[in-house]
C-alpha cells in the first residue's frame, strides 16, 4: 500500500510539473507580452524595454521558466498584473468559495442520485425506472446555461425565493453565502445526479443478478437487510468513485454555472485572468485545478481500494 | 418409516417468452424422505435447476408454477406469501449452488456469512451465532475456522469456498436441501473430498437432500435414489441400484455408455453416443419426448405420451418397450475391432526441458530487479510424441498443463527449453514460425464461443486455413470445406450458419473442422470437450477416433477428466506444479505401481457404477502457489505416502518401470506395487468381468 502511495503521488508531482510546462508555454503563446499588458496600448517604446528589463522577460525562456517554477513552489505565486494585489490570497479565497458551493451541491445530488438510482435498478425496466432514466438523461444532457437560465427565471424573478444573482463578497462566509449558493448548487446537481444516478442504477442492476445476492435471498434474509448489505455494498463502489472524481470537476470545472450566476468561485477567476490576460491569476489557478484534479483521482482510487477486499486484504 | 419432507406433485413450469409460454418442466413428481439424498440427473436444458427454482418458489420473473403442489413436510409451500417464503428460505431449505467463486459475497467476511443466518432463523445472539458460524466451519472440517471466518471470499480456494456454502446451508439443521451442481466447478480431488464431506454430514443430519448433477458417476457416489430428467420431465426414477443395474429406459442407457470408462479405451471400444440434441421446448415432439433420439422407438411412440410406470417396487420408467430392456444385458458401448498392434509411428515432436516462468506483476520495485518474483508455470517439462497417437496431459487446474501446451504452440514464449516438430527446431514465438510449421500444427481451445468469429459464418472460419496455409483457389476450398463438415458429421447447410445458430457441441465440430483444414501433424485440443454434455462428449470423442485413424494425426490432449483422457491417450503424462510425475503408456498409468499423484487423482474419478467401492485416497488441501514451490519433491506437503525427510529435502529420481513407463517418486517401485496391491483398475476389471 505505501509504495502503491508514493508511486501515485510522484505520478502526480510529475504530472503537475508537465501541466506547469504546457501552462507556462501557452501562457507565453498569448498575444502581446507582459510589459505591454501592464503598460497598457499608448507605452513608449523605452518604457516597454524598460520594463521588460526589469521583470526578466529578455531572459531565456527557460530561466523564465525556472524562476517561475521556483518562486510558486515557494508560495510566491506573484502579483495581479491588473489589481496588482498578491495571487495567492485571490486563488485560495476563490477557492473556499468552490469549496463551499461544491459541498452544498455534494450534499444534494450524491444521495438523491443514489436513491433514485437503486430505486430504477430496482423496478428496471418499469415505468419508474423509465422515468428516472429517461430525466437524468435529459438532465446530463442540457447545458448549465440553459438549465441555469431557466431555474433563475423560475424560482428566482417569476416567484421571488432566491436572488437571481450570486456574486457575492468574495469572502463571505458560508451562512452568508447560503442563500445565494442554492440555485447555482441546484445547477450544478442537475448534471451531477445523471450521472450518479445512471451509474448507481446500472452498478445495481449487476449486483442484483449476481449468484451471491440470489443466494443472500435464498438464504432468507429480510429483504432491507439484502438490499442494503449484500447489494449496496457491492454495487456503490464504482459511484463512490464517480463521487471522488466529481470533486476536481466542482472545484474547477464550473466555469459556466459560476458565469451564470456570477458567483465568485475559481472558474470565474480563470475567466477573468484570461479576458485580462493576467497571467500570474491564468497560471496560478490554472495549476490548482491540475493539482485539484489529480488529487480527487487519487482519493478516488484510495477510496475504491479501501472499500474493497479484494484489494485491501491481498492474498 | 422414514418421514416425506418434500412431496411435490404434477408441477409444470411455464415460461413466458416471446415464442409464446413453454412448458420447461412438465408434470414432475418429486417426493424426497428425511435421510435420503435423491439425485436429479439431466444433461443442460432438461430443466434440472429450473424444477429446483420452482420447489423453492424462485422462479425468474417471467417464469411461474402453472400446475402442481409444493409440500415441506405439512405446509403447503404454494399457500405461503413471499414474506413466508423469506422464514422457510434458509431455515427450513436451504441451497448451495454451482459457483462457490459468485455465490459467496466478495466484500462480507465469511464468518458474518454463516452467522447472519443463524442470527436471523436460529434467532442466535450476535456472539452465539459467531460461535456457531466456528462451530460449523468445524464440520465442513476446515483448518483454522477462526482464521478462515474473518477472511474474505478472495482469499480462499474453490474447495473452502464450497465448504463455506455447506456451512451456511447446515448452520440451520434444515428439513430440506437442494444442492444445485455443487461440485461441478471443481478439480477431480477436491470433488472427491467434498463428496465425502457431504456423504458424512448426511450420516449426521436427517436432512431430505436433493441432488442435482449432469455426472452420473457423482450420483453413484453419494446418492440413494436417483431421478433422470429429460427434456422437463422424468425419464426414470429409482434406487441407485434399480437405475444403475437395470436401466429401465432408453435415455438412462444412452446417458451411461456416453461415459468413457476407466478400464478400456478406444481401442476397445467407440462411444455410444446419443445421436441429435435434446428439444427445445417449443420443439417437443408429439408422443414420447425422447422418440426422435431413441434406437426402440416404434410408431406407437410417436403418437402417444407413454406415461411414467412402476415397474417394480420404487422403480419407474416412462418407457413403454421396457420389457425389451430388461433383456438386453449389460453390454452398452460397441466393443471395437482391435486393429493389429502397431509399431510405434515415428517420433514428429520433442519438447525438451520445456520451462515458462511469468514475472509477477508489482512484486518488482524499480531500483531492485534481483527480488523479482516468478510464477514458475512451466519448470522443466520433456515430451516426445509420435505419429497418429495421442499424448493426455492430466493434472489439477493450475498445474500448468495449458501454458505448456501454449508454449508448444508459440503462443506463450517459452522461458527455455527446445521444441522439435518432425526434426525441425521451432522459434518459441508463434509470430517468428513460418507458415509451413504452422500448418503442421493445429489447436482446438476449449471455449468454442471464444474462438469462432461471431461475424463470420462458420464455413468462412474452416475456409481461413485452407486460403492462408494452403494456398488453394476458391473453388478448390469450397470443395474442402464441404468435405471437412461432411468429416466432423455436420449438414452442408450448415456452412453458412452463424456461431450463434450453431448449438456449443456443433461450435466445437466447426472448430475441429478448422483445425484439420491446415492438414496438421499435430493438433493441441485444451479441454476441447469440458464444457459440454455428456451425450455430446461422447459423440466429439467418437469424432477425434475416427478423424485421428483415418488421417494420421497427433493429438496432445489436455483435460481434468481423466476417464476422457482414458479414453482417448495412447501415452498419458501427469502433471502437477509444472512438472512431469509420471508419463507412460496409458495402459501403464492406469495399473501400479502409480505415482501417488496420480493414484489420488484416479482414486477420485467419480465412476458410474455403485458396485465400484474405490479407494478413497485423498489429497489435503489444495495445490500450492507457483510462486512458492515445496522444496524437495513438489507433492511432498500433499502426498499422502510420503515417507519422510527425504521427501522434504531431496528431488526424487526418474525410475524406470518396464519399456514405456516412468515415475518420478523417492518410494522404490517394489514397495509402491506392495502399497497399491492390485490398484483400482483391477477392482474394475472384476467386478466387470463381462469386458475384456
Amino acid at each position: 500500500m505505501t509504495s502503491y502511495l508514493i508511486r501515485r503521488i510522484s505520478f502526480i508531482i510529475l504530472t503537475l510539473f508537465l501541466a506547469s510546462i504546457i501552462i507556462f508555454s501557452v501562457t507565453q503563446l498569448l498575444p502581446g507580452d507582459v510589459a505591454g499588458i501592464i503598460l497598457g496600448q499608448f507605452a513608449t517604446e523605452q518604457a516597454l524595454i524598460n520594463l521588460r528589463e526589469e521583470l526578466g522577460l529578455n531572459r531565456p525562456l527557460h530561466v523564465q521558466y525556472l524562476d517561475w517554477a521556483g518562486s510558486f513552489i515557494r508560495g510566491d505565486w506573484g502579483n495581479s498584473l491588473t489589481s496588482r494585489l498578491p495571487v495567492r490570497p485571490m486563488v485560495m479565497q476563490r477557492l473556499g468559495n468552490s469549496a463551499m458551493l461544491a459541498g452544498l451541491a455534494l450534499l444534494i445530488y450524491v444521495p438523491l442520485g443514489i436513491f433514485v438510482g437503486v430505486i430504477a435498478a430496482l423496478k428496471r425496466d418499469k415505468w419508474p425506472d423509465q422515468l428516472i432514466s429517461g430525466i437524468s438523461m435529459a438532465f446530463v444532457g442540457l447545458p448549465e446555461f440553459v438549465s441555469g437560465l431557466l431555474l433563475i427565471t423560475f424560482l428566482a424573478i417569476g416567484t421571488g425565493w432566491f436572488p437571481a444573482n450570486s456574486s457575492i463578497d468574495v469572502d463571505s462566509t458560508f451562512s452568508e453565502a447560503l442563500p445565494y449558493l442554492i440555485l447555482p448548487a441546484i445547477t450544478v446537481s442537475l448534471t451531477g445526479l445523471g450521472y450518479i444516478a445512471r451509474m448507481t442504477r446500472s452498478g445495481t442492476i449487476d449486483v442484483l443478478r449476481t449468484d451471491y445476492v440470489r443466494a443472500a435471498d435464498l438464504k432468507g434474509l429480510p429483504a432491507r437487510q439484502v438490499l442494503i448489505k449484500h447489494v449496496l455494498r457491492n454495487s456503490l463502489l464504482p459511484t463512490v468513485t464517480v463521487v471522488a472524481m466529481g470533486i476536481g470537476w466542482l472545484l474547477g470545472g464550473l466555469i459556466v454555472t459560476e458565469a451564470v450566476y456570477g458567483y465568485p468561485g475559481l472558474g470565474r477567476l480563470i475567466v477573468y485572468g484570461i479576458q485580462r490576460q493576467d497571467l500570474p491569476i491564468i497560471q496560478a489557478s490554472s495549476m490548482i485545478v491540475v493539482g485539484i484534479f489529480s488529487l480527487s483521482n487519487l482519493s478516488a482510487d484510495i477510496l475504491y481500494g479501501f472499500l474493497n477486499p479484494r484489494i485491501r486484504v491481498g492474498e | 418409516m422414514p418421514n416425506k419432507v418434500l412431496d411435490a406433485r404434477n408441477i409444470t413450469v411455464t415460461y413466458k417468452t416471446e415464442k409464446g409460454p413453454l412448458d420447461t418442466v412438465r408434470n414432475v413428481t418429486l417426493q424426497i424422505c428425511s435421510g435420503e439424498v435423491y439425485g436429479l440427473v439431466g444433461e443442460s436444458g432438461s430443466g434440472k435447476s429450473t424444477l429446483a427454482r420452482a420447489i423453492v418458489r424462485y422462479l425468474p420473473e417471467n417464469g411461474f408454477l402453472k400446475s402442481g403442489e409444493i409440500y415441506l413436510g405439512d405446509t403447503n409451500l404454494l399457500s405461503l406469501s413471499r414474506a413466508e417464503m423469506r422464514q422457510v428460505w434458509g431455515g427450513r431449505i436451504t441451497m448451495v449452488h454451482q459457483d462457490p467463486n459468485a455465490a459467496i459475497n466478495p466484500s462480507i467476511m465469511i464468518g458474518e456469512q454463516i452467522a447472519e443466518v443463524a442470527r436471523t432463523h436460529l434467532k442466535l445472539s450476535k456472539q452465539e451465532a459467531r460461535d456457531k458460524a466456528l462451530e460449523m466451519l468445524n464440520k465442513v472440517r476446515m483448518a483454522d475456522p477462526e482464521e478462515v471466518a474473518k477472511r474474505y471470499a478472495h482469499q480462499l480456494s474453490g474447495g473452502m469456498l464450497q465448504r463455506v456454502l455447506i456451512a451456511i446451508a447446515m448452520a440451520t439443521n434444515p428439513e430440506l436441501l437442494i444442492m444445485d451442481e455443487p461440485t461441478t466447478a471443481l478439480d477431480v480431488t477436491t470433488e472427491a473430498v467434498i463428496l465425502d464431506m457431504i456423504g458424512d454430514l448426511m450420516c449426521e443430519y436427517n436432512t431430505a437432500v436433493l441432488y442435482i448433477t449432469h455426472n452420473l458417476g457423482v450420483v453413484a457416489r453419494v446418492c440413494n435414489r436417483v431421478g433422470v430428467l429429460y427434456a422437463g420431465e422424468i425419464m426414470e426414477e429409482g434406487s441407485i441400484s434399480q437405475v444403475f443395474k437395470n436401466k429401465l429406459h432408453p435415455y438412462t442407457r444412452g446417458l451411461l455408455g456416453c461415459v468413457p470408462r476407466v478400464d478400456v479405451n478406444k481401442k476397445d471400444i467407440s462411444l455410444k453416443a446419443i445421436p441429435g440434441y435434446i428439444p427445445q421446448p417449443d420443439q417437443l415432439p408429439s408422443g414420447c419426448v425422447f422418440a426422435p433420439r431413441c434406437e426402440l422407438v416404434e410408431p406407437a411412440c410417436r403418437e402417444t405420451q407413454p406415461l411414467l410406470n412402476e415397474i417394480e417396487s420404487g422403480h419407474l420408467s416412462a418407457c413403454r418397450r421396457y420389457e425389451i430392456l430388461k433383456n438386453y444385458g449389460e453390454v452398452i458401448a460397441d466393443t471395437r475391432q482391435v486393429q493389429d498392434e502397431q509399431e510405434y509411428g515415428d517420433l514428429i515432436l520433442e519438447a525438451r526441458n520445456i520451462k515458462k516462468y511469468f514475472p509477477v506483476s508489482g512484486g518488482r520495485s524499480l531500483f531492485n530487479k534481483s527480488r523479482r518474483v516468478e510464477v514458475k508455470a512451466v519448470d522443466d517439462i520433456s515430451v516426445r510424441m509420435r505419429r497418429s497417437s495421442t499424448m493426455g496431459i492430466v493434472g489439477e487446474s493450475g498445474c500448468g498443463k495449458t501454458t505448456f501446451a501454449r508454449c508448444i504452440m508459440g503462443l506463450e514464449e517459452a522461458t527455455a527449453g527446445e521444441i522439435e516438430l518432425e526434426g525441425e527446431l521451432l522459434p518459441y514465438a508463434v509470430a517468428k514460425r513460418s507458415w509451413e510449421i504452422l500448418r503442421k500444427m493445429q489447436m482446438v481451445f476449449q471455449n468454442p464461443d471464444a474462438s469462432l468469429n461471431p461475424q463470420h459464418p462458420a464455413g468462412e472460419a474452416v475456409a481461413r486455413p485452407l486460403v492462408l496455409l494452403r494456398n488453394l483457389n476458391k473453388k478448390a476450398v469450397r470443395e474442402r470445406v464441404k468435405e471437412l463438415f461432411e468429416a466432423v458429421n455436420l449438414p452442408e447447410d450448415f456452412i453458412d450458419r452463424l456461431p450463434h445458430e450453431l448449438s456449443g457441441g456443433e461450435k466445437q465440430r466447426v472448430a475441429i473442422a478448422r483445425a484439420f483444414a491446415a492438414d496438421p501433424v499435430l493438433m493441441v485440443c485444451d479441454e476441447p470437450i469440458s464444457s459440454l454434455d455428456v451425450s455430446v462428449q461422447a459423440s466429439l470423442m467418437n469424432l477425434l477416433v475416427d478423424l485421428q485413424e483415418s488421417k494420421g494425426t497427433s493429438y496432445l490432449f489436455i483435460s481434468h477428466d481423466l476417464s476422457a483422457v482414458r479414453h482417448l491417450s495412447d501415452w498419458i503424462a501427469v502433471v502437477y506444479l509444472g512438472r512431469l510425475w509420471e508419463i507412460g503408456s496409458a495402459e501403464d498409468v492406469f495399473i501400479p505401481p502409480y505415482h501417488p499423484y496420480t493414484e489420488a487423482l484416479l482414486s477420485a474419478i467419480p465412476i458410474p457404477d455403485p458396485d465400484i467401492k474405490q479407494e478413497s485416497i485423498r489429497l489435503k488441501g489444495s495445490v500450492p502457489s507457483a510462486m512458492r514451490i515445496p522444496s524437495g519433491c513438489r507433492f511432498h506437503t500433499r502426498c499422502p505416502r510420503k515417507i519422510g525427510e527425504i521427501c522434504e529435502k531431496k528431488e526424487p529420481p526418474w525410475q524406470d518401470i518396464g519399456k514405456y513407463h516412468q515415475i518420478c517418486c523417492h518410494i522404490p517401485q517394489e514397495e509402491l506395487i506392495n502399497l497399491q496391491g492390485d490398484g483400482l483398475i483391477k477392482k474394475v476389471q472384476n467386478t466387470r468381468g463381462d469386458i475384456v
